[in-house]
């Protein structure tokens, strides 16, 4: 068994076939001309090697490569590339399966915070009628922790429509070090959740040590290729069309171990790419069809995501702005190429640019959950809880991100409209028409117990003051009391002895 | 015997099944429903204020506190009051011979010029089945004709309703031809819809404004026990 998710059976489509066709084109008219500027001189080899145009192309100081990819190595690129990636978790029942054409939406988190948002609430007792008191939440930013890491996957682990977790917060604990972050971002997700872990890595060298522990949690190597229960995302191409040393080299080992790797291109258009649609959907095209050539070269079939996280830039101060409408724009264009290649999408919505939860956030947020959702990408992340351009995390507001997704799941599911359905209605229509009320009372409550009514939206405060936050500040509250499922004993102490830098503290069973 | 027939009684009315093809919410109860059950206590000759009071009132309780503890939803409360006022109809010949009476007479109307009725349809059949006699006079009702109803069937209250701005002024002038056919003192006015508000029941000189049926029955119970 796996998660469904949610098919989108008329997927919203934004850009016509041969605007498709068009994007790419120029994509890879693009890869030949210019090319990328390649900083790493291993994938530079491999490019040559393989028949791409390569040419020294120091950047100042830095020696550098400039790699023209012809058509043919990308089409070929295209074939290796699996069009089916299953994502595994330590839960059976939590592995997600997704198929490059099929428009079947996984709800994820994400992505990598370097604040937590810390919520408290004070009472305040109105001056002139000291009889009236009002709870209101106070914000305190701060540096994140393996603990805030902990709880959060405790929470992820509860919320009902989110299908994996992607790290949320950065730790930046005392002890952490660049040696020793990645064994304790993934062992406190992993320990935390029972879904799929995705994160990216802060040091090569603990590649091994990642992948080991994943063995160790499935049972083997060979277990962990049939039920990957971690991947990886790399932001391979710094934007535009740029190899950078150092994470390429990562993803090319990543690719090595077989792994799902999510090759992720994040320009914004008015700095890092044109201002146009056209002109930044050809170059991200490009630089993802790039990524996927690199990867496909090292390991043919590694099974790689279209990672696309494509941005408006806010032009007061030239930073992102997730919540500008291009930005939905452009991931619905992206969900579209990824499905013309037959691979599976890692798209983004959900993210906003005010500092902490309220009106602002909540539309900027529904309003791409809702468009980005109805393209129908696989893998849609960044959804919950990420707040001023994905520096900050709140885990309120993953909560209230949750019910805006069972919202939008209730939207979609498919209309019960056949013959038995209408006969039904026709007859209830005849009976309540003779009777004098003329309400159709007697044959709502079987319907309203079945779960086919949506329900109330569940934060609705029941005065005149705005009990959103607060209730969602409860709902968190319940869903940490929840058990977390956590790996056992022998597994985590063979964890322990076989993967060194895992903080000492992180042994629930010391 | 009797007992489990109060019993069965009490039990279908929590459940809101009217007749015995409703389903209720507990799949598992079928057999006669309500109004079966009522009409057969009778043949049995039960007394008519037992299947009253311990059968239909007691199932009542029951509901209105599933519906405070939001066990129910208001579909269940109304399916329930539906029944209940089904049963009452059946009741009421049975009530008369025995000297029994109705919580009151309760006469309801949306007023002339107003064809809206689902709120007052709601509140006709909460308060049938909390045991008044309701008289729903329908919609767009001239305030001719809702004056001649409280001259010559003397209800005990007058429930008017509105949905629109336009049509609420309508209210004010029923209150003022009560007045002036000296009729005003014998009936409680109660009025509701969306466009009125306790200042506008006031300003009418209304007795009462209620929001919503639940309110209409607290209401009632208030001008009972004052």
């Amino acid at each position: 068994m796996a998660r469904e998710g949610i098919l989108i059976q008329r997927p919203l489509e934004r850009i016509t076939q041969q605007q498709i066709e068009i994007i790419h084109q120029a994509s890879l008219e693009i890869l030949q001309d210019p090319g990328l500027t390649c900083f790493n001189k291993e994938a530079a080899e491999l490019f040559q090697s393989n028949g791409a145009q390569v040419t020294s192309h120091p950047q100042g100081d830095h020696p550098a490569w400039r790699v023209k990819i012809p058509e043919k190595m990308v089409a070929k690129a295209l074939e290796t590339a699996p069009k089916t990636v299953k994502l595994g978790a330590r839960n059976p029942d939590n592995a997600l399966i997704m198929h490059g054409d099929e428009p079947r939406v996984c709800f994820i988190s994400g992505s990598e915070t370097n604040i937590w948002l810390d919520v408290e609430f004070s009472t305040y007792t109105k001056k002139s009628d000291p009889s009236k008191e009002i709870q209101a939440p106070e914000f305190r930013p701060r540096r994140g922790t393996v603990a805030d890491l902990c709880k959060s996957a405790h929470v992820c682990e509860h919320l009902e429509t989110l299908d994996g977790y992607i790290r949320t917060v950065n730790i930046q604990d005392p002890d952490i070090t660049a040696e020793n972050k990645d064994v304790n971002k993934y062992f406190a997700s992993l320990n935390n959740t029972t879904k799929h872990v995705m994160a990216g890595l802060t040091s090569l060298d603990q590649l091994d040590n990642v992948v080991r522990m994943a063995e160790i949690i499935v049972g083997g190597k060979k277990q962990l290729k049939e039920n990957p229960i971690i991947s990886f995302i790399t932001c391979l191409v710094k934007s535009p069309l740029q190899f950078v040393e150092d994470t390429t080299n990562a993803y090319m080992e990543m690719c090595r171990r077989g792994l799902p790797v999510v090759v992720s291109s994040a320009p914004q258009a008015g700095s890092t790419a044109p201002i146009t649609e056209a002109g930044i959907m050809a170059q991200i095209n490009a630089e993802v069809l790039a990524g996927i050539t690199l990867g496909q070269l090292v390991n043919p079939g590694t099974p790689v995501l279209y990672g696309s996280v494509p941005v408006r830039a806010r032009m007061d101060t030239l930073s992102d702005s997730y919540g500008a409408v291009e930005t939905s724009q452009y991931n619905i264009d992206c969900v579209q190429m990824a499905r013309f290649y037959k691979i599976p999408n890692y798209s983004t919505s959900g993210v906003c640019d005010p500092k902490i939860p309220g009106q602002q956030s909540s539309i900027e947020r529904l309003f791409s959950d809702i468009l980005v959702t109805l393209s129908g990408p696989q893998y849609l992340h960044c959804a919950y809880g990420l707040l001023d351009c994905n520096s900050v995390f709140c885990l309120q507001q993953a909560v209230l991100d949750d019910a805006h997704f069972k919202m939008i799941k209730f939207f979609l599911q498919q209309p019960r409209i056949d013959d038995t359905a209408i006969s039904e209605a026709l007859k209830q229509i005849r009976a309540v028409s003779e009777t004098p009320q003329k309400i159709f009372i007697s044959y709502i409550r079987k319907v309203m117990r079945s779960g086919q009514l949506s329900a109330p939206y569940p934060f609705e405060g029941d005065g005149k003051a705005d009990d959103v936050f607060r209730l969602a500040h409860e709902r968190m509250l319940e869903l940490l009391e929840k058990p977390v499922r956590h790996i056992d004993q022998a597994t985590t102490a063979k964890i322990f002895r076989e993967v060194p830098g895992i903080l000492p503290r992180l042994n629930i069973y010391q | 015997m009797n007992e489990d027939m109060i019993a069965k009684l009490k039990e279908n009315v929590i459940q809101g099944r009217k007749t015995q093809d409703d389903e209720g919410i507990d799949e598992d109860l079928t057999g006669p429903g309500v109004v079966e059950l009522t009409q057969q206590a009778l043949d049995a000759n039960i007394p008519v204020a037992v299947i009253i009071k311990e059968g239909l009132t007691a199932g009542m309780q029951v509901v209105g506190e599933k519906f405070s503890t939001k066990e129910y939803f208001i579909p269940d409360m109304l399916a329930s009051a539906e029944a209940v006022g089904a049963a009452m109809d059946i009741a009421k010949p049975y009530l008369e011979v025995s000297g029994g009476s109705t919580n009151g007479k309760f006469a309801i109307a949306t007023v002339k010029g107003d064809i809206h009725d689902i709120g007052k349809n709601i509140v006709a059949i909460l308060l049938k089945g909390a045991g008044y006699e309701v008289h729903d006079l329908g919609i767009d009702v001239p305030t001719e004709k809702i004056v001649e109803f409280v001259r010559t069937e003397k209800p005990d209250y007058l429930g008017l309703s509105a949905l629109l701005t336009t049509t609420m002024v309508v209210m004010g002038e029923v209150a003022d031809a009560l007045k002036q056919a000296g009729l005003r003192e014998q009936v409680k006015v109660l009025i509701g819809g969306a466009a009125v508000s306790i200042e506008y029941a006031q300003e009418i000189g209304a007795d009462a404004y209620c929001a919503d049926g639940f309110e209409a029955i607290k209401q009632m119970e208030a001008f009972q026990t004052a």
